[in-house]
């Protein structure tokens, strides 16, 4: 069992949980997952870990599907029945000079820990946030106390530009020959078109792959993506992976084979909500 | 020789009604079946069942206690050399071990050890048996990576000796294959629970959700005290079969849907959190144990069709012999002679398999007629498959401990002792041996509990 030690709500739909698992702190580094069980009789659901205090890890998740919105109704105090990592291969930091972090929805979560980490080489660091309203864009402070520029993108206008991160992205990326490397974490199709730019622009591009698992240390076989046409298995092989290479079509069509069924399991709960 | 009666069947739940439920299918014997088949054992003099066993237990003589009624020395005489006789009763393939090696094969049937085991098993679980007491701890930890079949050998054998030990575990529940791979209706999950919980009763302590490797490293294990270290993480990374349309949607590996039905409880869906969908025409792509396991899940799942693609013939399938039976029984279609090279979809979820249609050739290094193409296909509409073609083990500990050496395969590289590349660190079952038997890995955890226990007092002195 494993204890809620804080809990923040980082808009109606998002919360932010530290939970004492001295297991997983232990060996966490940036770009690594867990997998967790609200209950006895949950299913296992992958969250990416947001960072690190001691023996606490925090993750942040949206309420979405049954176990989510379980998870959400827990408070300070409570305790949660399964919480297993650090699982996934830690972000590798390439030798960079100008890197923009693109988020899309709670897809900021982890790019958090990844972002900094660059940041901690020395490497100047800026972001784009994205999200349907104001509301939606979170860990801004976070973000603020080591990012270089911060820019915003909401599908309604309500802050920064009116549009998505891409076209935010694009204007960057014209204008600053000094990017020369992209990470995006967000809804599947934004990290597609992400890439997509990164491509036209010849600038490199991580993404962080959120297909539907169920163990996370490569026993089922259901996380398999193709990277430049070979398969490999996200939870052992990823969860990051050069944009370039990724399937993101496949990726997306396996994502939603469970759609149906209403209890989905995403790796980053980086579901934008569309 | 005088061959005395035929084999006592053994009851089966009936074959109609048992395709839309989870409970166990063979019942076990009646302690007068259990009687009447213990009396067909000529207790010969050279009974070789035991030198077949992997674990040696004294068949003649368990059977000699059952048949003076004498059933708890029936079941301390087993348990002395087999800690899990319940589940070794239910899944060995007995044919190709003790009982492949009877006398009375010769001209009749084997004596049915493995009904004979489960009845002395299960009468022990009953009646608690097992016996758990223990010496005084000597205050030496050792750790054992993995609650499967090895694990659980291992640990038995290292906390009899005195010693103090954790056994880590990287899923939610203990047990392994049993656990995740193994489905109620041939092994019931209290069986397994009940094993565990022997070894609880004996002071062995058990972490869940410990990924060595990822939680903890070997080398944190020996920095936390650990003097010696057991890995039994067993094969449990699915090999595809590298044909076009095997990331389409429908299309698992068979440790996916046997986890999510058996680990998750998709059977239950929606009552349970985790669903499987498979619809009404189900192909499962192998001829082993894991094959008939999934297709015969699939079945209960309310599939219409299930049926088994294989690219041999029937008497190369790997399965034992009664899985087979009970599959056929439970209206599992064999298209033998089949292999499959391309998935179609549509949507990207998938629709069709295109196998092309084998023939027997020459026999190759397994003894068995070599399967070769022809050229020739056949097309076969579903709505889900599953493969099930074989595991390996998982990379895990392989890449994140340093030293540790593996054959191409994955397999961990073990000298005579079962000690690995790494003094100190041991390995047994599936990890070692690649995906085998239960009793396989059960024997080499319970040997290396033996050599970790000379190391361990060596390096004393």
């Amino acid at each position: 069992m494993y204890q809620i030690m804080a809990k923040k709500t980082l808009n109606k739909d998002v919360d932010l949980m530290e939970v004492k698992a001295p297991l997983v702190a232990r060996n966490a580094k940036p770009g690594q997952f867990i997998i967790l069980r609200v209950d006895d009789e949950g299913e296992r659901i992958p969250l990416t870990i947001a960072g690190i205090d001691g023996d606490l890890v925090t993750i942040i998740y949206q309420k979405m599907g049954y176990s989510t919105q379980l998870l959400g109704k827990k408070s300070v105090g409570d305790f949660i029945e399964d919480f297993v990592g650090p699982l996934g291969k830690a972000t590798h930091i390439r030798k960079k000079n100008h890197v923009i972090g693109v988020a899309g929805g709670v897809g900021s979560a982890p790019l958090l820990p990844q972002l900094k980490a660059y940041h901690d080489q020395g490497i100047k660091v800026s972001l784009i946030l994205g999200g349907r309203t104001k509301d939606h864009l979170i860990l801004q402070d976070e973000y603020a106390a080591f990012c270089d520029h911060i820019y915003l993108a909401t599908d309604d206008g309500s802050v920064g530009e009116k549009g998505f991160v891409t076209d935010v992205l694009k204007k960057q990326l014209d204008s600053d020959p000094t990017i020369d490397h992209l990470i995006a974490i967000g809804p599947v199709i934004m990290m597609k078109y992400v890439t997509l730019m990164a491509k036209a622009h010849g600038v490199s591009v991580d993404v962080s792959l959120n297909p539907i698992m169920i163990d996370g240390t490569g026993m089922c076989g259901n996380c398999r993506v193709t990277i430049a046409n070979k398969t490999y298995f996200a939870c052992i092989d990823g969860p990051d992976f050069p944009g370039e290479e990724v399937d993101f079509d496949e990726l997306m069509s396996r994502q939603s084979y469970y759609k149906d069924e209403e209890h989905m399991c995403f790796i980053d709960l980086d579901n934008h909500g569309r | 020789m005088a061959v005395k009666t035929q084999r006592t069947r053994m009851r089966t739940q009936d074959s109609i009604e048992r395709q839309s439920n989870f409970l166990e299918v063979a019942l076990g014997y009646s302690y007068d079946e259990a009687i009447a088949e213990a009396r067909r054992c000529i207790d010969c003099k050279n009974p070789r069942c035991v030198l077949a066993c992997p674990v040696e237990v004294n068949i003649p003589l368990f059977i000699k206690y059952l048949l003076e009624d004498a059933l708890d020395e029936a079941f301390e005489t087993i348990y002395k050399d087999n800690i899990l006789p319940s589940i070794c009763g239910r899944v060995c393939p007995q044919e190709s071990q003790c009982e492949g090696a009877c006398i009375l094969g010769i001209k009749s049937t084997p004596v049915a050890i493995g009904a004979l085991e489960r009845f002395v098993g299960d009468y022990g679980m009953e009646k608690h048996l097992a016996d758990t007491t223990v010496p005084e701890l000597k205050h030496k930890k050792v750790a054992v990576i993995g609650s499967g079949p090895a694990g659980l050998a291992n640990a038995a054998g290292l906390r009899k000796k005195g010693y103090d030990v954790t056994v880590f575990e990287a899923l939610h529940k203990f047990g392994g294959v049993l656990q995740y791979g193994i489905p109620d209706f041939r092994l019931p999950k209290n069986i397994v629970e009940n094993e565990v919980q022997n070894l609880k009763t004996m002071g062995v302590e058990f972490v869940k959700n410990a990924v060595i490797g990822k939680s903890l490293t070997i080398d944190q294990l020996f920095e936390m005290g650990y003097q010696s270290v057991f890995i039994g993480s067993g094969a449990g990374l699915p090999s595809g079969l590298g044909i076009p349309g095997e990331n389409l949607s429908g299309v698992y590996f068979a440790n996916e849907f046997l986890t999510r039905v058996n680990l998750m409880k998709s059977r239950s869906f929606p009552l349970s959190a985790t669903p499987v969908k498979i619809g009404d025409n189900v192909a499962v792509v192998g001829g082993g144990n894991v094959a008939m396991d999934a297709a015969r899940t699939a079945k209960r799942l309310g599939a219409k069709n299930v049926f088994i693609v294989y690219r041999r013939d029937e008497a190369s399938l790997p399965a034992r012999l009664e899985e087979i039976h009970h599959a056929k029984d439970e209206a599992i279609d064999f298209r033998l002679l089949r292999n499959p090279v391309e998935i179609l979809g549509e949507n990207r979820i998938v629709k069709q398999v295109v196998c092309e249609i084998m023939a027997l050739g020459e026999p190759d290094d397994s003894g068995r007629r070599r399967p070769v193409g022809t050229g020739e296909t056949v097309t076969f509409d579903i709505d889900s498959i599953i493969i099930s073609i074989g595991q390996k083990p998982n990379p895990i500990l392989k890449d994140n401990t340093f030293g540790l050496k593996t054959h191409s395969w994955g397999g961990i590289i073990t000298d005579e002792n079962h000690m690995t590349s790494i003094p100190g660190v041991f390995a047994g079952g599936d990890v070692v041996s690649g995906a085998a038997t239960v009793i396989l890995a059960m024997g080499t955890g319970k040997e290396a509990a033996e050599t970790m226990h000379q190391y361990i007092q060596n390096k004393k002195t």
